[in-house]
């Protein structure tokens, strides 16, 4: 295979990691949700927590998305 | 197309490039006054100017101006108080200078061509003072205790050198996911934001025939439902970086109680 066509197809698989934190974020804010509707009185004192998981989760998929950008690029 | 990675270049001001200079110590360096100084340097005038505007006429019954800074320190105070406790107090000129600076830079990048953030020397820079600022107060604070920290008591006894092993790599892994979270955040957000941008400028010089007419539409709409979102990202990983600046502070400063 011609090498810089490998490199681009490694490129793309590595973002593939990204579903990963997709599928994350995406649980913490349903479950957020799910909680705050059954008691949205202590839903605004978790806000911080929300977020703070969120870019937890996210710093995974973005780790996967420099590797491509570093793979790509380089 | 325009290349989306043409942004994140750093280039010399016109009229500022200084060439090669031999330092002592360092050895020949390339000095410069970059987009990357300027951007920092309007980052952090702003932040300066903003907070003397707030605090230059400050009155016990706030005004308008007066609110908006009280609401932005007191955010990051309650933050720093319920995180880290009683001891929060020392620590909040620190957290409170690194949110401002990094939100400023931030949202700069929103209006300026450049984002200092998006690159990477720049948050390695943030994200090794927070990490060094753990260290230093860990040690200075618990000595030879610092080393609790990977000793977790609530394991069992065997399994206790393994999880401390990954507690261990999982703290010196710190500073590389502070950094990269918010370099790749901003360098992402960006990156997606020309690409659309360029979708559009694709449809309007007619590249795409008359399919643009269809493709014109969807990328504007998704360049400005973007924009929209970049506003938030900026906030949120200033925001972000300042919590995790405080979780990280609070496992060395309340060491042993809580843990």
């Amino acid at each position: 295979m011609d090498p810089q066509a490998a490199k681009l197809i490694g490129a793309g698989i590595a973002m593939c990691g990204m579903i990963g934190a997709g599928i994350g974020v995406g649980n913490i804010f349903g479950q957020f949700l799910a909680g705050a509707l059954r008691n949205p009185s202590a839903a605004g004192s978790q806000i911080g927590n929300l977020f703070v998981g969120a870019a937890l989760a996210e710093a995974l998929g973005i780790l996967a998305f420099v590797m491509g950008i570093l793979i790509w690029i380089s | 197309m325009a290349d989306p990675l043409y942004q994140f270049q750093v280039k010399p001001l016109p009229g500022l490039d200084f060439g090669e200079v031999t330092l002592p110590v360092v050895g020949t360096v390339h000095l410069a006054f970059t987009n990357s100084h300027l951007a920092m340097t309007l980052g952090f005038l702003m932040v300066v100017a903003f907070l003397h505007l707030v605090t230059s006429n400050a009155k016990v019954v706030p005004g308008r101006t007066q609110a908006v800074g009280e609401t932005l320190f007191g955010m990051i105070d309650g933050l720093t108080e319920s995180i880290i406790g009683h001891d929060g107090k020392k620590y909040f000129p620190f957290v409170f200078t690194v949110f401002t600076f990094i939100l400023a830079m931030n949202l700069l990048g929103m209006f300026l061509s450049f984002t200092a953030t998006s690159q990477l020397a720049v948050t390695a820079t943030f994200g090794l003072i927070t990490f060094g600022l753990v260290v230093i107060v860990g040690l200075v604070k618990n000595g030879a205790n610092f080393l609790k920290l990977f000793w977790p008591t609530g394991a069992p006894l065997v399994m206790r050198p393994v999880v401390g092993l990954i507690e261990f790599f999982s703290f010196l892994l710190r500073p590389l996911t502070l950094t990269l979270r918010l370099f790749g955040n901003m360098m992402g957000g960006h990156i997606a934001l020309k690409v659309f941008a360029g979708f559009v400028a694709t449809a309007v010089v007619g590249a795409a025939g008359w399919f643009g007419i269809l493709i014109f539409p969807l990328a504007l709409g998704m360049t400005i439902g973007l924009t929209a979102l970049e506003f938030l990202v900026a906030f949120l990983q200033a925001f972000v970086f300042a919590v995790l600046t405080c979780i990280y502070l609070n496992d060395v400063v309340n060491l042993g109680d809580g843990h």
